[in-house]
Formats: structure tokens, C-alpha cells, sequence
């Protein structure tokens, strides 16, 4: 047992972190220490460069584009990303579809989506979610009907994540009503330019938007952008959820929330005291700390066992990890507003592209301006990506046997 | 990176695991507990001859030159156990003091007799006015020609009352706050001028308070630099709670899954309760809390040996924060989830409950070392 990191393996995270110095754009990375959203272009350009060097996709299969590092790599790649703080290249192209069609499609998909995702020529959204069908996801009703050589979609998703900038959905959608409802549901991968698409904002609780209804009336998919087999969709998209481990639980976002409360901290004052010297707030960081402290072991253990589990299939452990670093990152959102106080009132509209900057002055401290919407927006965490009463199902099922 | 044993490592889980399971279950336990030290000396001899209590000695010392992680595996077990002999007295508080300051001849002279399982120590640190913090010794050493002359007080020595020898503690200068002036001393525990009340603690183990009146010691007596110990203090204490942790771990582990266990047996209302989600999610909550308490013991396994004070402190106390909170999450479910039975003498996990509640209140509850974890500046760097 040596729980320390090798030397080649803390030279790697200097590759690392010299090369993100070196090629981010400083004004991406304030924005992402300012806690505001990278744009679209932002990510675009970000993932460019990263797919440059070759890190667009180290997850991925050598053959297609994979760096090979082993799991210990890969973490400490997402680590420093997270931590510098760098965009993470678009989590539904490189983490969710991009894995799915190297592992499960043809090879004309392979050569055809897997470098443009890469490089994020296409821009991908996830159509999992329906109105009906949230946590109990396999109860998905968008149906698709085969006729010749095209399935047509009938349905609708929704909290679809930048679905406003998508050129294309991967959906679940339902192949056969008479079987058990994991047994018949398909992986499609649609262009969003088909006609009988809509797409609908959804305003998020911050007023920003990042979530969207997708409506298809009719739509006509090719049959050749079915993933893999009609009706085994299911074990696609446990494959896809399981692939997300790694990534979890964000434990680098979190340090980089905790340094950027630290600094803010120091800056605010009661009377003449930084908050950060009143014993109150810090103690209340410390706990925090603490917590994160032992999220980072717990995940570096998960990482550890990765090299000898079997690949794609998910590490019940990995719950524990979605469950403390949803509370951790939500708690860094609540000492945050504690540091800006009543400067977390004026309410700004987040800047949607580049044409709507607005001309007003922020009021108080531009830092304090994202404090009061991330706070609300990152309840989501606890929400998506399995929330955290199913994690917890999860735990006591597969881990407990309860 | 790297959490898996060596081969040699898993020989002495497998060992001291299979040790345990044959000679101290619950029953046993018990009638461990009623022999007259409180624990059972057959069980002492049989870790003896099993050469636990060699573990964290080196090779020249008659040791088996193990580390953290050695004392973590042996330490795990025991809380699994629940286990009262006096390992943590002996083996890694007093013989830490010995690995770290005791010249080369005063371990020749004393480490075999305790590796050989012949002479049991007992760590005399504490006071009555000190509460947690290690710097505030009272007790007094003067000196008197070659020889030195203790008095004063001891409180809440671990197994000070069937100790053979005591490792004391003692002011040999400053005032009784200062962090210098403070030295080490070895005493018979039958010196003329030593008296000693035992009694047991919450958890079933044995503690005792120490008085010195005029005890004499020689000039070889002196462990280390006697006015100059204080880091050897808090560095044993710092191994000891990574040792604690650890137990801590073991207990709450057999805790949890007695627990788990428990609800897939017991029904209520026609089925087993473990069906109800509310006590599902409970038992859920519960083993976040051990993993996370599992990880920081790691942490503190790792951080034991670090020679930097500042950075094995920092992270040591973390860890015992983690083993605090988690001990109540855990051990207060346990109990509940047990409805009434949880909270008899008659079943075991009330007495796991014990044992994770005492070792909080150990070496520094959470408060204690939260306060210092942010007096440090937190433990994410900067
Ligand atoms: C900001 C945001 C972005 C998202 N992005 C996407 C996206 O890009 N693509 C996509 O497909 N989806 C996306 N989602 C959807 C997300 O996956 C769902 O919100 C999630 O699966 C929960 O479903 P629901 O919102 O319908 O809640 P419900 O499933 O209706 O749950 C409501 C409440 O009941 C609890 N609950 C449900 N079932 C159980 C159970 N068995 N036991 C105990 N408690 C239970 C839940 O935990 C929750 O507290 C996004 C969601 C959000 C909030
Ligand atoms: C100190 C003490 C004094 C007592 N004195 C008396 C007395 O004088 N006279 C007397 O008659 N009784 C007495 N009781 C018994 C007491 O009423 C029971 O302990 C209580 O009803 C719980 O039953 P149980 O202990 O069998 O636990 P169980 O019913 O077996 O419950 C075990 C666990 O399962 C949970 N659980 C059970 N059913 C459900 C459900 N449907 N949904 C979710 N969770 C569930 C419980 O909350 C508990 O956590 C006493 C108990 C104690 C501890």
C-alpha cells in the first residue's frame, strides 16, 4: 500500500497543468473562477485545442483518438481540468455518445461521428428524459416506428442540456410496447435539422438557459443511425451511465470552489475582520474540507480498483461518490453566499452568446453577481445524472443487499 | 498510488483476523472482560507468540519493522473484535515513545520484555486540567543529583492500573503551559511513591488515575531529552489516533453490517423490515459514512509516518473529525435501526456503539481537532 503518487505520475500532472497555462484562454478560465458559464464558443475553442495536443478524448479507445493512460491518469487529468479551472470538453459528445459508438456501433458510424465528436465539429445533447419518465427512465414512451429504411419518432424529451446548440440528439426511444419495458427501447443517434423537430427553452431556476423540450412530430431517422442492435438500447445506456464513474464526483471542481471561497473570503469583510479569520466561517470550511478530504480517497480507492474491474461495468462505490460530491459542491454554493451577503440580491440576466452583453454596471462586487444563481442552479447536481434517493437505492441493492 | 496489501501484509490480516474470530467473539468478550485485569492475558500471550506485539518495532529491536499500514491491519481487527487488551497502551503508545526517543541501550533493555508479551506499559500523559491539550503538564520532575523526583498527578491513563511499567510525563521546567520543559520518564509501576486507582471505562476497557509522591527515578530513567519531548508526544499521539482511526473503522464496519444483517432478518408487519425504504436509506447513509471514515483512516495510515509536524497533524486531525462524525452517524443508526434490543448490555452492537463513542472522545473529540484543522488553514492547499 502507497498512497502516494508515483513521481512519473506527479511529473504527468505537471504535463498537465503547464500545458493548460500555456494553451487556455485567460479570459475562459476567469470566467469559470467567477463561477459564470463558459459560452458556446468558449467550448468549442476549448475543446479544439485540447483535441490538438490529443486530450480531447484520453477516455476513449486508443484506436479512435484515446490517450491509453491508465485510470490513475485519467483522474488526475480530470483533477487538474477541474481544478485549474478548464471547461471540460462537452460531457455528452466525449463522456456519453462518443464511448457508446466506439464500443457498440458500426464501423461507418466509428469513422464518421468519433473524430468529428472529437473535435467537436457536431455538438451532441442527450435525449434521455421525458416528461413521464425521470428516475423510472426505462418507462420511456418517444416511440419509433420502423417503416423501410427509416424509423419515425414520435415524442417528446426534455431537460435536454444545450439542446439549443445541438446538431445532434442521441435519444432512447421505445422499438417495441409488447416486451418488458428495458427490453424494448433503441439507441438512435437523429440530426437535429430533420424536419418535425422542436425545440423548446426550459428557464432554469437561475433564469438561465441550458435545458430544453425537445419535440418530434414524425420525425425521419435513417436506419443506419441505429446504435448497435433494435431493442438492446437499455444495456447502451447502463454502459453510457456506468462510463460516467470517473467523472462523478468532481472533486476537482469542488477544490477549485473552496480555493476561490478562500480568496474571496480574505477580500470581505465584517468590520474590520476578513470572514475568513472568523472562527465560525472557518471552521464550517474546514468540515468541508474535511469532507472532501475523504471524497478524494474515497474516489482514488474507486480509481485504484478500476485497473482490475471489468470496463463499462459500474462500480456500485461509485454512488458514494455521486451522493458526498453533490453535497459537497452544493455546500460550496452555500458558503459562498454566506461570503457576499446582501450582495447576493441584485439579480443580472446571464449574457446568452455574445450579442446580448448587457450595458449596466454589475451592483457590489462583480465576483458577488454568479453567487445567489449557482447556489440555485447547482441544486440540479442532487437531481441528474441519477438522483441522489436512487443512489441511495442503489447502495442499499447492490452494495447491501438489502 | 496503490491501496493493496503486500503479500506479507495479508498473512498478518489473515492471522490476527483468524485469531480473533476463533477466541473473541461476543461470548468471549464477556468473560474477557470479567477476568481480573479486565482483559484476557491469554490472549496477550497468544498476540505475543503470534508477534503482534512486535509489529511496529525494527529488526534490531526484536521487531518486525512494520508500519503504519502493519499497526492499521492489526488495529482494524481488534475493533472488529472490540478487543480489550492493552495494544494501543503498550504497543503503540509507550512503545512509540520508546521507537522515538529511548537511547539504543534503554531499548535493548526494555523492548524484548515487552515484545515477549512479559512487561505490559501504560502511557501517563494526561491530567485532570488538561483536557486535550498535550502541552499542559503539571506533574513535576526535579531534579536531585543523578536521580529525579516525581510528583503530581495522572488522570485517565489507558490500562494504567494492570501496567507493569509507566511511561510519565513530567515538567522538568517552564510553566505548566509552555511547550518546553516537559520530559519523559520511565517508572515502575510498583516504585515506592506510585498509587494507582483503576477503574473501567464506558466502552469496557480499564483506565486508572496515577499519583506520584516523591517517586525517585534515575538519571536512566530519562527518555529522550528531558526538557525537550513535547513533539515526541505529539507525534506518538498523532500515531496513536491514526491507530484509533483504524479500530474505529473495524468497529463501525462490524457495526454496520451486523446491522445490515438485522434488517434482513427481522420481520415486523409481515416482512423483513429491511424492505422499508426510509431504514433502507439509512443503512445507506450509514455506509457513506464508514467509506469515508475508511478513507481517512487511510489518510491518517499515510500520514502517520510523515516527518513534517505541521502536515501529519493536519491531516491526522481531519481523519479523527471524520471517525467522530462518522461514529455517530453510524453507531447511533445501528442502535436505532435495532429498535430496542440496540440499546441492551445483552447484544453486541450497543457495545460497538460504545467503543466508536469513547474513541471520539479520545485523544481530541471532532470539535477539538475541527477547531485546530482550521486554525491550520484547512486541508485543501491553497
Ligand atoms: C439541469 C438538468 C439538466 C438535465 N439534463 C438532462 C439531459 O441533458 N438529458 C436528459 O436526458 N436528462 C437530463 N436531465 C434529467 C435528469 O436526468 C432527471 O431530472 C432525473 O433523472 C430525475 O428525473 P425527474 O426530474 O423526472 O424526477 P423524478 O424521477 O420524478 O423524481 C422526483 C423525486 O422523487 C425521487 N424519486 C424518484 N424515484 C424514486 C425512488 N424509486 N425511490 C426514492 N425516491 C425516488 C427523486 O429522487 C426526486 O427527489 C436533467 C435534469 C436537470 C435538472
Ligand atoms: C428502554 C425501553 C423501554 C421499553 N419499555 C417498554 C414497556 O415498558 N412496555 C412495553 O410493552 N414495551 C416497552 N418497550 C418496547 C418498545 O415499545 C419497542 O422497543 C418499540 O415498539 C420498537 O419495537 P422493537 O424494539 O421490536 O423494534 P422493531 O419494531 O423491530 O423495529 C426495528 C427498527 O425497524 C424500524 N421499523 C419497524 N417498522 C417499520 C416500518 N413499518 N417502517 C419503517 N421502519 C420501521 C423501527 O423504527 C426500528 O428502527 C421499551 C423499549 C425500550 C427500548
Amino acid at each position: 500500500m502507497d498512497l502516494r503518487f508515483t513521481p512519473e505520475e506527479r511529473a504527468f500532472r505537471q504535463e498537465v497543468r503547464t500545458f493548460f497555462q500555456e494553451n487556455l484562454p485567460q479570459e475562459i478560465r476567469q470566467k469559470m473562477i467567477d463561477g459564470r458559464h463558459p459560452s458556446k464558443d468558449d467550448i468549442v475553442t476549448w475543446q479544439k485545442i485540447l483535441n490538438k495536443k490529443g486530450w480531447a478524448v484520453p477516455n476513449w479507445p486508443v484506436e479512435w483518438g484515446g490517450t491509453g493512460w491508465d485510470p490513475v491518469r485519467q483522474y488526475i487529468f480530470l483533477d487538474e481540468l477541474q481544478s485549474f479551472p478548464a471547461p471540460s470538453p462537452l460531457q455528452f459528445g466525449v463522456y456519453m455518445v462518443g464511448p457508446v459508438i466506439a464500443q457498440f456501433g458500426n464501423e461507418a458510424q466509428k469513422k464518421h461521428f468519433l473524430p468529428r465528436i472529437a473535435n467537436i465539429d457536431d455538438w451532441w445533447c442527450q435525449g434521455f428524459s421525458e416528461p413521464g419518465s425521470g428516475s423510472d427512465l426505462a418507462s420511456l414512451k418517444t416511440k419509433a416506428v420502423r417503416e423501410g429504411d427509416t424509423y419515425v419518432v414520435n415524442g417528446q424529451k426534455t431537460w435536454t442540456t444545450l439542446g439549443q446548440y445541438a446538431d445532434w440528439i442521441f435519444c432512447l426511444v421505445r422499438t417495441d410496447a409488447t416486451v418488458k419495458k428495458q427490453e424494448g427501447i433503441s439507441f438512435l443517434l437523429i440530426d437535429m435539422k430533420t424536419p418535425g423537430i422542436t425545440v423548446r427553452p426550459i428557464q432554469t431556476i437561475d433564469g438561465g438557459h441550458e435545458v430544453n423540450e425537445v419535440f418530434f412530430d414524425d420525425v425521419k431517422v435513417p436506419v443506419e443511425n441505429l446504435v448497435g442492435q433494435e431493442n438492446k438500447g437499455w444495456d447502451y445506456a447502463k454502459f453510457l451511465l456506468g462510463n460516467e464513474r470517473t467523472n462523478i464526483a468532481r472533486v476537482g471542481v469542488s477544490k477549485q470552489r473552496i480555493r476561490r471561497l478562500k480568496e474571496l473570503a480574505a477580500i470581505e469583510r465584517v468590520g474590520d475582520t476578513p470572514i475568513l479569520e472568523n472562527p465560525r466561517f472557518r471552521e464550517k470550511l474546514a468540515a468541508l474540507e474535511i469532507e472532501l478530504k475523504a471524497l478524494e480517497m474515497t474516489q482514488l480507492r474507486v480509481v485504484a480498483a478500476e485497473r482490475t474491474r471489468e470496463k463499462g461495468k459500474p462500480d456500485p462505490a461509485s454512488s458514494i461518490l455521486k451522493i458526498k460530491g453533490s453535497e459537497i459542491q452544493q455546500a460550496t454554493t452555500e458558503l459562498l453566499l454566506e461570503v457576499v451577503g446582501p450582495y447576493a440580491l441584485p439579480y443580472a440576466a446571464e449574457d446568452e452568446g455574445d450579442d446580448h452583453l448587457s450595458n449596466e454596471p454589475p451592483v457590489g462586487p462583480d465576483w458577488a453577481g454568479p453567487a445567489a444563481p449557482t447556489y440555485f442552479n447547482w441544486r440540479k447536481i442532487s437531481i441528474y445524472g441519477g438522483s441522489n434517493e436512487i443512489q441511495k437505492n442503489i447502495i442499499a441493492k447492490a452494495i447491501l443487499g438489502l | 498510488m496503490d491501496f493493496d496489501l503486500s503479500e506479507e501484509q495479508r498473512l498478518l490480516k489473515d492471522s490476527v483476523e483468524r485469531l480473533l474470530a476463533d477466541r473473541y467473539d461476543f461470548e468471549a468478550r464477556k468473560r474477557h472482560g470479567r477476568e481480573p485485569e479486565g482483559f484476557a492475558k491469554a490472549m496477550w500471550e497468544s498476540y505475543a507468540e503470534q508477534g503482534l506485539l512486535a509489529v511496529p518495532f525494527s529488526e534490531e529491536d526484536g521487531g518486525i519493522g512494520g508500519g503504519p499500514v502493519e499497526t492499521m491491519i492489526v488495529m482494524e481487527a481488534f475493533g472488529g473484535a472490540l478487543a480489550l487488551e492493552p495494544y494501543l497502551a503498550t504497543v503503540v503508545l509507550a512503545g512509540g515513545v520508546l521507537r522515538h526517543a529511548a537511547s539504543p541501550a534503554q531499548r535493548a533493555e526494555w523492548l524484548p520484555g515487552l515484545i515477549a508479551g512479559e512487561t505490559r506499559y501504560a502511557f501517563a500523559q494526561s491530567e485532570r486540567q488538561a483536557r486535550y491539550d498535550l502541552n499542559d503538564v503539571g506533574v513535576t520532575a526535579r531534579r536531585d543529583g543523578d536521580a529525579w523526583v516525581l510528583e503530581g498527578e495522572k488522570s485517565l491513563v489507558l490500562h494504567g492500573d494492570s501496567a507493569d511499567r509507566l511511561i510519565v510525563s513530567a515538567r522538568t521546567g517552564g510553566s505548566r503551559r509552555d511547550r518546553d520543559g516537559i520530559g519523559l520518564f520511565l517508572v515502575e509501576a510498583n516504585a515506592e511513591g506510585v498509587s494507582r486507582r483503576g477503574y473501567p471505562t464506558q466502552d469496557g476497557l480499564r483506565a486508572a488515575e496515577v499519583s506520584l509522591s516523591s517517586v525517585r527515578v534515575g538519571a536512566d530513567a530519562v527518555i529522550g531529552d528531558p526538557a525537550g519531548a513535547l513533539p515526541v508526544i505529539e507525534r506518538v499521539t498523532d500515531e496513536a489516533i491514526a491507530a484509533l482511526c483504524a479500530e474505529a473503522v473495524g468497529a463501525m464496519d462490524r457495526m454496520h453490517r451486523l446491522t445490515v444483517e438485522y434488517l434482513k432478518t427481522r420481520k415486523q408487519f409481515g416482512v423483513t423490515i429491511g424492505s422499508f425504504q426510509v431504514l433502507q436509506h439509512r443503512a445507506a447513509e450509514m455506509f457513506i459514512a464508514l467509506e469515508q471514515a475508511r478513507s481517512m483512516a487511510f489518510l491518517a495510515t499515510m500520514m502517520a509516518g510523515e516527518d513534517d509536524a505541521e502536515e501529519r497533524a493536519r491531516a491526522i486531525a481531519g481523519a479523527k473529525v471524520q471517525i467522530g462524525r462518522s461514529g455517530r452517524i453510524v453507531g447511533q443508526g445501528a442502535v436505532q435501526l435495532h429498535g430496542g434490543v440496540g440499546v441492551t448490555m445483552e447484544y453486541s452492537v450497543g457495545h460497538y456503539f460504545k467503543r466508536v463513542t469513547m474513541i471520539d472522545q479520545l485523544f481530541g473529540d471532532a470539535d477539538h481537532h475541527l477547531g485546530r484543522v482550521a486554525r491550520m488553514g484547512g486541508l485543501i492547499a491553497a
